[in-house]
């Protein structure tokens, strides 16, 4: 057995040695940081011309964190790059012929990227928040108001699973062409124009990202008939089918 | 030491590997022959544990290739593809590798020097031409120090200073008491290099058998003779009791004759020649007169696989060999 510490320092190797991963991830954090507080900026100007159902109650913890609509698709990218990078490249052979306990080798690929992730995301949504608090100017709020510290922590969890669903799903692909092409539509374009779709909307609520989001809200916007920590954890399951339909494909797949 | 036991491997209802047993020797250079599509690679595969055999099964010193602790450490490899991500660098690649078997990193700098990488350690794979891209690969194979070596195709594409290079590395690591194992679909390169030979067709064994026992079985010497009288030639050698039997051309040759003698016994008799060459049997044509049923994809040119055309130019390749002074 090739020993788990050993190859958790060799995924975070890999990681480090790459720029197209690392700079996914600071373009998640200047995506999310930068339109959130422009978003803000935006809404503290223009504040009197919102109607009476915006502005009562007004979301500013959502408002500051509105940069993970767009931002949400770079952690993807990365996860997907991190992970389909090596089939792409043929390196998918050396990592198995170097570990080839196939389960050790996903478990701490999926480590690696997973804390990795989680830490960039908490530090970008609080940074989002803070720097929107401060562009809402008399509009904003604080972490000691309800709900607030869990929305702030709940965004960069939410950031953490869809990376992890991604992975999860490009380990089933083993193309990483593939599936940006089927996520980033399905992120961008499919789930939010379904969610406005009678009907369809219903089931599209347990979608990864609509449900996820959920738990953003410090003011529900009625579109979840669950809670947001139901929401997250729906969001935790879509990423854990993925990571396991990921890992029986790695496990009984040739390479 | 590897052993395959009733190694089977099944795509769809095609048969990429049949029954295939066989053990590599240790120390040695052991070849790994057939035509393209024989399925060499994906033996090597399975031996890897990258490709899961239908059927049979290749152990490793008793032990399957998954439950091999830090396999690096015992078996390096380079297989067909290239492995290594364009945007990282060299020193990168092998530090991740070197990482996950807890192979001191010194190693990495080692491996790089060994073969000849080290101005470029920093730079990244994109940027490497296809021999320096073989010798990060060959480098990513050395990391573990392994005694078994397994190489696929090394020579492939690589220039002819490089395809020299690989193999004074192939001797030199069985030299130091290594087992090398090392495929390609070509016979010259074999002989010149492997102590060993393992012949798949079509997935199936064809030959397991030392190189030398190969080359005696099938390799023809003689000579060929040519002259404006040929009467007079053929009285002197069936006087001298030699057999001659005609050649290309109006030739005549004699089987495993001697030219010092041969040249003798003509200017004896007046005889003028025109010609007295030594001709020596290509182990290539022996190679595809095994292999001319298992080939899966040939040409319809006659006579381009099954009847095989004297071919003296090659013939220089093994002897040198044999000499030991290949370079």
């Amino acid at each position: 057995m090739a020993a788990f510490p050993a190859v958790l320092q060799s995924e975070w190797t890999k990681v480090r040695s790459i720029r197209s991963t690392v700079w996914t991830l600071v373009t998640t954090f200047l995506i999310v940081v930068a339109m959130g507080f422009a978003i803000s900026l935006l809404t503290r100007l223009n504040f009197a011309q919102f109607t009476e159902h915006d502005r009562n109650p007004f979301d500013a913890t959502n408002t500051s964190l509105s940069g993970i609509a767009l931002g949400e698709l770079a952690i993807v990218v990365f996860g997907v790059l991190a992970v389909g990078n090596e089939y792409a490249s043929g390196m998918i052979r050396v990592s198995l012929a170097a570990v080839p306990q196939r389960g050790v080798l996903m478990g701490a690929k999926t480590a690696v990227l997973g804390v990795l992730a989680l830490a960039v995301s908490l530090v970008t949504v609080f940074v989002a928040f803070f720097v929107g608090q401060v562009a809402l100017g008399r509009y904003n709020t604080d972490l000691g108001r309800p709900n607030v510290l869990r929305a702030v922590f709940g965004a960069g969890c939410y950031l953490t699973l869809l990376c992890l669903f991604s992975i999860g799903v490009t380990m089933m692909l083993r193309s990483q062409v593939l599936s940006l092409g089927i996520l980033i539509p399905f992120f961008f374009l499919v789930s939010p124009i379904l969610s406005i779709v009678p009907v369809v909307k219903n089931v599209v609520r347990y979608f990864p990202d609509r449900a996820g989001s959920a738990a953003l809200q410090v003011v529900p916007t009625g579109d979840h008939p669950y809670g947001p920590w139901t929401g997250l954890a729906i969001c935790a399951a879509w990423a854990a089918a993925a990571l396991i339909g990921g890992y029986l494909v790695l496990k009984h797949r040739d390479a | 030491m590897i052993e395959l036991h009733h190694l089977t491997k099944r795509y769809g209802d095609k048969l990429a590997v049949d029954d295939l047993s066989f053990r590599i020797p240790e120390g040695v250079v052991t070849g790994f022959l057939g035509p393209n599509g024989a399925g060499k690679s994906t033996t090597m595969r399975m031996i890897l544990d990258l490709d899961r055999p239908t059927a049979g099964e290749v152990t490793i010193d008793g032990r399957r290739y998954a439950d091999v602790q830090d396999p690096l450490r015992e078996i390096g490899a380079l297989l067909e593809a290239k492995g290594a991500h364009p945007g990282r660098t060299a020193y990168d690649h092998l530090l991740w590798m070197a990482q996950s078997n807890r192979i001191p990193r010194e190693r990495v700098d080692q491996v790089l020097d060994l073969v000849g990488l080290t101005a470029v350690a920093k730079k990244r794979a994109r940027g490497f031409s296809l021999g320096m891209g073989q010798r990060l690969g060959i480098a990513a194979a050395l990391l573990g120090d392994p005694k078994i070596l397994m190489f696929d195709e090394p020579v492939n594409g690589l220039d002819p200073e490089g395809i020299v290079w690989i193999r004074r590395l192939m001797k030199s690591l069985a030299a130091e008491g290594r087992t090398v194992f090392v495929s390609s679909h070509l016979m010259s390169e074999m002989a010149l290099t492997a102590d060993h030979l393992v012949v798949i067709g079509r997935g199936r064994l064809l030959a397991d058998l030392p190189m030398a026992e190969f080359i005696r079985q099938n390799s023809r010497s003689s000579v060929r003779l040519r002259t404006p009288q040929p009467e007079q030639l053929l009285d002197a050698l069936r006087g001298a009791g030699l057999s001659p039997r005609p050649g290309p051309d109006g030739s005549w040759e004699v089987t495993d004759g001697d030219p010092v003698l041969l040249g003798d016994l003509a200017a004896a008799h007046g005889v003028t020649l025109h010609e007295l060459s030594p001709q020596q049997a290509s182990l290539e044509d022996a190679f595809m007169q095994m292999t001319a049923d298992s080939v899966e994809y040939r040409t319809d040119i006659p006579g381009a696989a099954a009847t095989p055309a004297p071919q003296p130019a090659w013939g220089s390749g093994w002897d040198t060999r044999q000499a030991g002074k290949e370079s």
